[in-house]
C-alpha cells in the first residue's frame, strides 16, 4: 500500500471488460477492506482513459471477443498496468482479462492476438464452451479455501514455467488441462468469471493482504459462509 | 385468407388441440407445446400460416410482451389480431398463435433476439419493432454484439419497414442495415453495454440525449418520433399525451414504440392511445395478487436492465420481497445480481427468498442493504403487514408465484 491513506482498488476498462457482474469483485475487495477500517478509493478507468500507476489491487473483467482485442491493444499502448504490476501492485485478472495477461490470446476467428505479457501463460479457442459451476481446490502455499465459482468461456491456457497454477479442478474445466487459474507474484489469473470474490473471499484476502503487506483482521463471514456452503454442496457430486 | 394445404390444416388442428389440454390439465399456457406439436407434423407451418397476415415482429432484451400486448391492442382496431401473448417467443409458439386466429388479417410477434432472423426470414414480417439489447442470461444466450450483427444481416436487402429505438447505440447498429427506419427515441435507461462504439469499437461520446463515436462517423440518427416525459411527439410535431394504466418509464417508452409500428399500418395516435389505455397487466405482469389481506403487486425483471426498470415501478413507500431462481430459463448463472445497483432499496423493509435467495442476501449485505430472508414466497408474504407490498421476481421465481395464484394474468 502506498504512503498515502487510502487503499486504491483500480478497475481496468469497465466500458469494454464487464460483461458478467465483474463488478462485483469490486465491491467484495471494498467491503472487505472497509470492513477492517481501512479507507478505500476505487477508481474506474474507462479504455479511452490512461491507466493510473499509483494503484494497490488492480481489476480486470471478461468480455466478448471484440472487446477483448481492443482492451489488449489499449493496455499494451498504455503500459501502466504493466509497470504498476512491476511496482508490486496486485492483480486479479478474470477470464477474457486473464487471457490478455498472457502472451497470446485466440481472437475472433481463432488468430492469435498478442498479450500483455504479466503472466506466462498462452490461451487459444477450445472445442467446445465451458459453461457451468467450478469447484476447485487451491494450491495450499496460499492458505485459500476451496474455489467455488462459474465459468463461462472457450479458452484453453496453457501454463509456462513462470507461473504456478492457482487451484486443481474437481468440477469444471479451467485452464483445460486439470488446473484453473494461475499466479506469479502478486497476479492472479482466473476463470471463474464475474464475482469470482463474492463466493471466494478468501481469494479477496489475499489480494488485500498483498496490498497492505500483512495479515488481516476476521471479519463477519455469515452471508459469504452461507452461499460457499450451499454451492459446494448443490454442486460437488455426494 | 386461402385455404391451407390440407397437411398443414392438419398440423395446425392437432397442435390446437394439444395446446387446450396442456391449459385444462394446468401444465402451462398452451403456447409451446401445441406449435411444437404442429411443427413435427409441418416443418413448414409458420410460413404457411404467415402468409396471408400482416405481421409486426417484435425483439428486445427487455419489453417484448408488453410492447406486443401494446401493439396488438392498438390494432384491434383494424381489425382481428394473432398474437402469442403468453411470451411464447421462438417458432413454436408463433405457430401456435397464428394457428389460433387463421382469419386474422394481422399478426404481431413477439421473437426471441437470436431467433429473429430465422422468423423474419420464414414469415416474411411487413414489420419489425426492435426496442433495445443488454446483458441477459449469457450462459445460454449469445454475446449482444453478436446479436446486433446478426439482425443487421438479416435486415439486409430486404424491404422490411424497422422501427427502431435510436437511443439505444446497439439497437441503431442492429437496424441501420434495413432499406427503411423509422427511428423512435424513447431512452436508454441501462448504458452499462454501450460505452464503445459497435461500429468501430472506439468510445461513445454521450451529451444529453445525443451520442457519437469519437473516431469513426456512427452517430445517434435524427428521431421521427419522440417520447417527452409523458407525451409523445409524432413525425407531424404534433404531441399525444400518453394515459396509460401500465406503470413506470419504460411502459411509456414501449407505448411510443407501438404508436410509430400501429402508424405504419395508417393507424393515427388518436385512435390507438385509447387502445393502449385499455391494457392492465400483461401475462402476469404488473398484476395484483391477495392473499390474507396481503395485496402483492407482481414484477417481473429478469436481467439487469430490467431490475432498473422494475425499482422504477416500485413504491418506495412499500415494503418489497426479491425472488430469484437460476434454473434454465432464468441462465443458471446468477453473476448478474452484481450488476444490479440494490441500494435505492435502503430504506424499505426488504425480503429475499427464491431458489438462489444466498446469492441475493450476499449481494445486498454487500450492498450495505438490511434484508430478511425468507425460505418462500408464502412465508416472505405472510411475514407483511396487511396492506400493499411490491414484488419483483425473475423468470422462474415469477411463473412459481403466478401459479400459487391460479396463472393470474
Amino acid at each position: 500500500m502506498q504512503s498515502d491513506s487510502a487503499l486504491r482498488l483500480v478497475w481496468i476498462y469497465p466500458d469494454l471488460l464487464s460483461t458478467y457482474g465483474d463488478q462485483g469483485n469490486v465491491l467484495v475487495l471494498e467491503q472487505r477492506a472497509r470492513s477492517r477500517g481501512f479507507q478505500v478509493e476505487v477508481v474506474h478507468v474507462r479504455s479511452a482513459d490512461p491507466v493510473p500507476e499509483s494503484g494497490d489491487v488492480y481489476l480486470i473483467g471478461g468480455g466478448e471477443d471484440r472487446p477483448q482485442i481492443l482492451g489488449a491493444e489499449r493496455l499494451r499502448r498504455d503500459g501502466g498496468l504493466n509497470r504498476a504490476v512491476q511496482r508490486g501492485a496486485a492483480l486479479l485478472a478474470v477470464c477474457a482479462g486473464y487471457q490478455i495477461m498472457g502472451t497470446t490470446f485466440g481472437g475472433e476467428e481463432g488468430q492469435p492476438v498478442a498479450g500483455i505479457e504479466l503472466l506466462d501463460i498462452s490461451s487459444g479457442r477450445g472445442q467446445a464452451r465451458a459453461v457451468g459451476e467450478l469447484v476447485a481446490e487451491v494450491d495450499p502455499a496460499l492458505g485459500v479455501p476451496t474455489l467455488t465459482g462459474f465459468e463461462n468461456h472457450m479458452g484453453v491456457t496453457r501454463l509456462g514455467p513462470g507461473v504456478t497454477p492457482l487451484s486443481r479442478t474437481v468440477v469444471g474445466t479451467g485452464n483445460g488441462d486439470g488446473t484453473e487459474g494461475c499466479y506469479a507474484g502478486h497476479v492472479i489469473g482466473t476463470y471463474l468469471h464475474g464475482p469470482a470474490l463474492a463466493r471466494n473471499p478468501g481469494l479477496a484476502d489475499l489480494l488485500l493482504s498483498w496490498a497492505v503487506g500483512g495479515p488481516l483482521a476476521p471479519i463477519d463471514d455469515t452471508w459469504y459462509s452461507r452461499l460457499r456452503e450451499e454451492r459446494l454442496a448443490a454442486v460437488l457430486p455426494r | 385468407m386461402s385455404q391451407l394445404p390440407l397437411r398443414a390444416q392438419v398440423a395446425s388442428a392437432l397442435g390446437r388441440t394439444a395446446a387446450t389440454l396442456s391449459r385444462m390439465t394446468g401444465r402451462g399456457d398452451g403456447s409451446v407445446i401445441g406449435g411444437r406439436i404442429g411443427l413435427v407434423v409441418e416443418p413448414d407451418l409458420l410460413r404457411q400460416l404467415a402468409r396471408d397476415k400482416r405481421l409486426v415482429l417484435v425483439s428486445a432484451t427487455n419489453g417484448k410482451t408488453t410492447t406486443t400486448r401494446l401493439i396488438t391492442s392498438a390494432l384491434h382496431e383494424l381489425g382481428e389480431v394473432a398474437t402469442n401473448a403468453f411470451g411464447a417467443n421462438m417458432p413454436a409458439g408463433h405457430v401456435s398463435a397464428l394457428s389460433q386466429a387463421k382469419r386474422a388479417p394481422y399478426g404481431v410477434l413477439e421473437v426471441d433476439e437470436k431467433y429473429l432472423p430465422e422468423v423474419l426470414d420464414t414469415t416474411g414480417a411487413s414489420v419489425v419493432c426492435l426496442m433495445n439489447l443488454s446483458r441477459d442470461q449469457m450462459d445460454r444466450a449469445a454475446e449482444i454484439w453478436l446479436l446486433a450483427q446478426k439482425w443487421r444481416r438479416a435486415l439486409d436487402g430486404r424491404p422490411t419497414h424497422v422501427v427502431a429505438n435510436c437511443d439505444d447505440p446497439l439497437v441503431t447498429w442492429g437496424a441501420s442495415t434495413a432499406a427503411q427506419v423509422t427511428w423512435v427515441a424513447v431512452g436508454q435507461r441501462w448504458k452499462e453495454d454501450s460505452w464503445s462504439c459497435p461500429e468501430c469499437g472506439g468510445p461513445l461520446d454521450r451529451k444529453d440525449v445525443d451520442w457519437a463515436c469519437r473516431e469513426c462517423t456512427f452517430h445517434r440518427p435524427e428521431p421521427q418520433w419522440v417520447l417527452d416525459g409523458d407525451s409523445v411527439l409524432d413525425p407531424h410535431g404534433r404531441r399525444w399525451r400518453l394515459d396509460l394504466q401500465l406503470p413506470g418509464t419504460a411502459n411509456k417508452a414501449n407505448a411510443a414504440m407501438a404508436l410509430a409500428v400501429v402508424a405504419s399500418f395508417g393507424l393515427s395516435p388518436d385512435r390507438a392511445l385509447p387502445r393502449l389505455g385499455e391494457v392492465k397487466s400483461v401475462a402476469g405482469r404488473y398484476t395484483m395478487v391477495e392473499r390474507d389481506g396481503r395485496q402483492a403487486r407482481l414484477l417481473l425483471a429478469k436481467n439487469p436492465a430490467g431490475w432498473l426498470e422494475a425499482f422504477d415501478v416500485a413504491d418506495p413507500a412499500l415494503p418489497i420481497i426479491l425472488s430469484v431462481n437460476a434454473q434454465g430459463p432464468d441462465g443458471r448463472d446468477t453473476s448478474w445480481l452484481w450488476d444490479v445497483d440494490y441500494r435505492v432499496l435502503n430504506g424499505r423493509p426488504v425480503f429475499v427468498t427464491g431458489e438462489r435467495r444466498l446469492d441475493l442476501a450476499l449481494r445486498l449485505d454487500v450492498a450495505g442493504v438490511p434484508f430478511t430472508l425468507a425460505t418462500s414466497f408464502s412465508e416472505a408474504l405472510a411475514a407483511q403487514p396487511p396492506g400493499r407490498v411490491d414484488v419483483i421476481a425473475n423468470y422462474t421465481a415469477f411463473q412459481q408465484i403466478r401459479s400459487e395464484f391460479g396463472r393470474a394474468v
